[in-house]
């Protein structure tokens, strides 16, 4: 460093001896003061900095301020005085309306819930096959690891609602043991259980591809290291691969289950009573749409805290395995 | 405590059956031939040390005896059982090589005891307990019991690789392959890995390792070989081959060695 900015020791290489502890003192105690003075080396802590921010603090803040009052004006201007706002507020954010549908959206989106822990399960286990599957290595597994590539690419193309109509018009209609009606009690499923299937279909090909990537992340002298020990390779892939792979995967995996809840809205279109049905229903009678706010409003209520919560469980495990520098 | 000390090049070993023999052993990756027609015969208890630029085939020959690497052609067969003819249980195999590699390959994601333990507990179906009683006697004999409930990541470079090592020891290995395990390692930390490596020659322990410390390679080892492009080009008694070799090679790449200050 000393030697590229031209320190007034340029000689500190050469005048070094081989015990580098002489030449250490000698770097910094001749080049800091030139590396901060010149300014813009970034990072420093010279003595003129610390004027400069307190004066440039109260410019920011006062900037700040002024942007925020102007944006929140715009938006009350929008809300409250712009021509159409008064009919806005009364369609989109009626109070009296949006107590009077809350209970039976909240209590329909129950069901969202219900659709959407239902299907992680089964996704993070049929994907989790689906990706090891695909990783099989040798000529025995080739069919397997080719049905394996086969489905992924088929149901990453085919639209969801696609998936739904199929299952849940086509499949009752052809009465076919297990898959039109329930062999125990001889019912027909209804479209809850086709919803479920479908989005488990659907979304266990996205998963399986981000377990695949988690697991190709991990390197050849993990493996290496496993099988030199002795482990076969189903053992290498269960006690070091995949838990390195799931939890190296786990934000992408969130990102692909928030798209997920969001999806459960689609089970309407089969006629399941969800939040969104419930809102529909309810703007259909009243010529309201607060109703679609309130549905709207539960996503976000419990999209929000799981993501926070998982990055909380991401940085505390990271903390828990690196050194204490790492932040 | 019986070695290999000063017996002549191409000796015989000293008794009973080898430990590990190559026989013209040839290896490629894709167009690029890595070993070429190696043949090397590994005495029972003998420490032999592979030297030789990086690209020889050092590691390469290390991974073909630990079956890491399937071999083109020629056998390898360690204690009188042929480990490259088809059908082997590589697995099987694999329990009795211990090998040590320059990046040390523990699993970050388990606690020190946990990565010396799990081989013995899922390979040799010991007991939990009971490996990692056997775990915690290894940690105690290096020094770093303290560390067990440590993940590999929050440790020195040097106790990484002695956690390695004995990781690879907890399977009792009858052979030790050492891949330039010093390599990735401060200079202050070499020494630790090197007095445990020492260690287990005195007991010992029968090992093949890839090497750049020639001063170490002189005291531990019985016999050394240089590698050139795939080939063994020269063996013999480390006073012989670092004071005395015979070909031009081996002389240019030790003279290397003594300008870079590694001997």
């Amino acid at each position: 460093m000393a030697a590229i900015g031209g320190g007034p020791s340029p000689n500190v290489y050469s005048n070094a001896e081989p015990g580098t502890d002489t030449a250490a003192p000698d770097l910094t105690g001749s080049a800091s003061p030139r590396m901060f003075g010149s300014g813009k080396s970034g990072g420093g802590r010279g003595g003129g900095r610390k004027k400069m921010t307190a004066e440039e603090r109260r410019k920011v803040i006062l900037l700040s301020t002024i942007s925020t009052i102007v944006v929140l004006g715009i938006i009350l201007y929008i809300l409250f005085f712009a021509p159409g706002s008064k009919a806005f507020r009364e369609a989109f954010l009626s109070p009296k309306d949006f107590k009077a549908s809350a209970p039976a959206i909240i209590r329909a989106f129950k069901v969202n819930i219900e659709a959407m822990i239902l299907a992680e399960i089964l996704i993070l286990i049929f994907a989790l096959v689906l990706a090891v599957l695909r990783q099989l290595r040798g000529p025995v597994f080739m069919p397997v690891r080719v049905l394996a590539i086969f489905y992924i690419d088929i149901f990453r193309s085919v639209p969801i609602l696609l998936v739904l109509y199929i299952l849940d018009f086509g499949l009752p209609a052809v009465n076919l043991p297990v898959l039109s009606y329930n062999p125990i009690n001889h019912q027909v499923w209804g479209p809850f259980v086709y919803g479920v299937v479908a989005l488990v279909l659907v979304y266990s090909a996205y998963v399986a591809e981000v377990y695949r990537a988690g697991i190709e992340s991990i390197h050849g002298s993990q493996t290496a290291g496993a099988r030199s020990l002795g482990l076969t390779q189903s053992q290498t892939m269960r006690y070091v691969v995949l838990p390195q792979a799931v939890r190296r995967v786990i934000p992408p995996l969130l990102n692909d289950f928030i798209g997920l809840q969001k999806d459960t809205a689609l089970l309407s279109v089969i006629g399941v009573l969800e939040a969104a049905r419930a809102a529909q229903d309810y703007a259909a009678v009243n010529f309201n749409y607060t109703s679609f706010v309130v549905a709207a409003l539960l996503f976000v209520i419990i999209t929000i805290p799981m993501t926070r919560y998982f990055d909380h469980l991401l940085a505390k495990d990271s903390r828990r395995r690196l050194a204490g520098g790492v932040r | 405590m019986q070695t290999a000390q000063g017996t002549a090049p191409g000796a015989s070993p000293p008794t009973g059956e080898p430990a590990i023999v190559l026989e013209g052993v040839y290896k490629s990756f894709d167009q690029n031939q890595v070993l070429q027609g190696i043949d090397l015969t590994v005495a029972e208890h003998e420490v032999i040390c592979l030297i030789g630029a990086s690209g020889s085939g050092k590691s390469t020959l290390l991974r073909c005896v630990n079956l890491l690497e399937d071999v083109d052609e020629g056998r390898i067969v360690v204690h009188g059982e042929e480990i490259t003819a088809p059908g082997v249980d590589v697995n099987r195999i694999r329990r009795k090589i211990g090998i040590v590699f320059q990046a040390y390959n523990l699993f970050p994601h388990m606690t020190v005891l946990r990565n010396v333990a799990l081989s013995p507990m899922k390979v040799l179906g010991v007991g939990q307990s009971q490996a990692e009683s056997e775990a915690m006697d290894l940690l105690k004999r290096i020094g770093l019991a303290d560390k067990k409930d440590e993940y590999p990541d929050r440790l020195s470079g040097g106790q990484q690789q002695r956690v390695a090592i004995v990781r690879a020891l907890a399977m009792k290995p009858d052979i030790m392959l050492l891949d330039e395990i010093t390599s990735a390692l401060d200079p202050e930390l070499v020494a630790e890995v090197l007095n445990m490596v020492r260690e287990l020659a005195n007991q010992g322990m029968t090992m093949l390792l890839a090497t750049h410390e020639m001063g170490f390679a002189k005291e531990v080892s019985s016999r050394v070989c240089f590698l050139e492009k795939g080939t063994i080009l020269e063996e013999g008694p480390p006073q012989q081959i670092f004071t005395a070799p015979h070909h031009e090679r081996t002389r240019q790449f030790l003279q290397r060695i003594i300008e870079a200050g590694r001997m």
